[in-house]
């Protein structure tokens, strides 16, 4: 451990035992998440100070029937190109991973170009856009460079709104995401009163953000704090935010989890319903949903995604729930917080 | 999913692309969403550069990734 890590940690314990009581602080970024397991911080807090993972995973609340459409589209003859992080991820009936095995054409890409290349020899292709305002603007850049997207993404402050308003989830401070927070800024954080901390990715970053956030409590401050500064600018990324506005309009959304939060998805414009899969295959998706019927599971990704429940008190976790079969999508990407707990918790 | 990292400007070429130099290996960036000249150092994410970084910035961050 560095020297400065030292000394950060040194300061977070003086701090905590100043405080005193139990502090509840919410990461909202599943890559941080990551950086907390792998540098094993949650060992090294206080006893008063617990980190828990919010539903910063953009796959993983990602929703069952945005995936069931996309199966749907699959099996229908459709070609799809998603992201590698979502091809594991189960709908209601199976995941594309799962399609591509009974000979749907899925492929996995890492950018919109290489779907816009794979586009060349598949003009019907269809790219499963989402995330967060991090991957947006490629969606919006590919949209205007005529790639035709199915839209699940999703904009992150109004999940924090929801957060909030939960009596049950009880936080009494945010570590914001580092790249969302590049393309939006800091400014539009400082409507939630709690204290918060914009964070970059090292362990160091984390230990930083949680000085930061013990800083503000103990001097009766709520504000936004940006820890991330060799990235994140106040205004956040004006050419992006523009490319975003352009392309896309504010809609409901459905979250694995947490249900239908209003005004927090990005809709493909009117100006570009032909690039807009949902726009073009209307019919089909309209049937594909008509037949979607809710498999109950005892999946308790939903709790987790918010910090209600840790994943081992989940009753699948490690038993019929694994990496290599997952029952939800929080076992599924690395950055899900039961993937993350699977691989980096006490055995 | 928002993992990114730091990379040089080492070419623009046309079409919003670039070449940018990571570590030593060389790889073709979309740089529609920043304003960039060859030499400067951005931050990568899924293929395209989302934020111009300083230098002094891009090398902690690098000397952390090693």
């Amino acid at each position: 451990m560095s020297s400065e890590s030292e000394n950060i940690l040194k300061k977070i314990w003086q701090e905590a035992v100043q405080i005193g009581r139990p502090l509840r602080f919410m990461e909202l970024c599943g890559t941080h998440s990551q950086t907390i397991a792998a540098n094993g911080l949650k060992s090294l807090m206080p006893r008063n100070i617990k980190l828990i993972a919010g539903p910063g995973c953009p796959v993983c609340v990602t929703d069952q029937s945005d995936v069931d459409v996309m199966v749907g589209l699959a099996l229908g003859g459709i070609p799809i190109a998603v992201y590698g992080d979502a091809v594991n991820v189960p709908g209601n009936i199976m995941s594309l991973e799962q399609a591509r095995q009974k000979g749907a054409d899925v492929n996995i890409v890492y950018s919109v170009e290489e779907a816009m290349r794979l586009k060349n020899s598949n003009p019907g292709l269809v790219f499963f856009g989402l995330g967060f305002e991090t991957t947006a603007p490629m969606t919006a850049w590919a949209v205007k460079n005529g790639l035709v997207v199915y839209s699940a993404h999703k904009i992150f402050p109004p999940a924090m709104a929801v957060l909030m308003a939960n009596k049950k989830i009880k936080v009494n401070g945010f570590i914001n995401p580092g790249h969302v927070s590049a393309i939006i800024g800091t400014e539009i954080y400082k409507k939630f009163k709690i204290p918060q901390v914009i964070a970059g990715f090292e362990g160091l970053d984390i230990l930083r953000a949680i000085n930061l956030l013990l800083e503000q409590i103990l001097s009766g401050k709520a504000e936004v704090s940006n820890e991330y500064t060799r990235v994140v600018r106040k205004n956040g990324n004006a050419k992006a935010q523009k490319l975003i506005e352009d392309v896309f309009e504010i809609g409901d959304a459905k979250w694995r989890g947490l249900g239908l939060i209003k005004k927090s998805g990005l809709k493909i414009r009117k100006k570009y319903q032909k690039q807009d899969a949902e726009f073009i295959y209307k019919d089909l998706i309209k049937k594909i949903k008509a037949e979607i019927k809710s498999k109950p599971s005892a999946c308790q990704c939903g709790r987790v995604l918010q910090g209600m429940i840790e994943p081992r008190e989940c009753p699948l976790f490690g038993k019929i729930c694994t990496p290599d079969n997952p029952q939800g999508a929080c076992m599924v990407s690395v950055e899900g917080s039961c993937n993350i707990e699977y691989r980096y918790g006490k055995k | 999913m928002c993992l990114a990292i730091p990379g040089k400007i080492i070419e623009i070429k046309k079409n919003q692309q670039a070449t940018a130099d990571f570590n030593g290996i060389e790889k073709e960036i979309n740089i529609s969403l920043v304003e960039v000249k060859k030499g400067d150092y951005v931050i990568v994410h899924a293929g395209f550069a989302i934020e111009k970084i300083g230098k002094a910035d891009a090398e902690s961050i690098k000397s952390l990734i090693k």
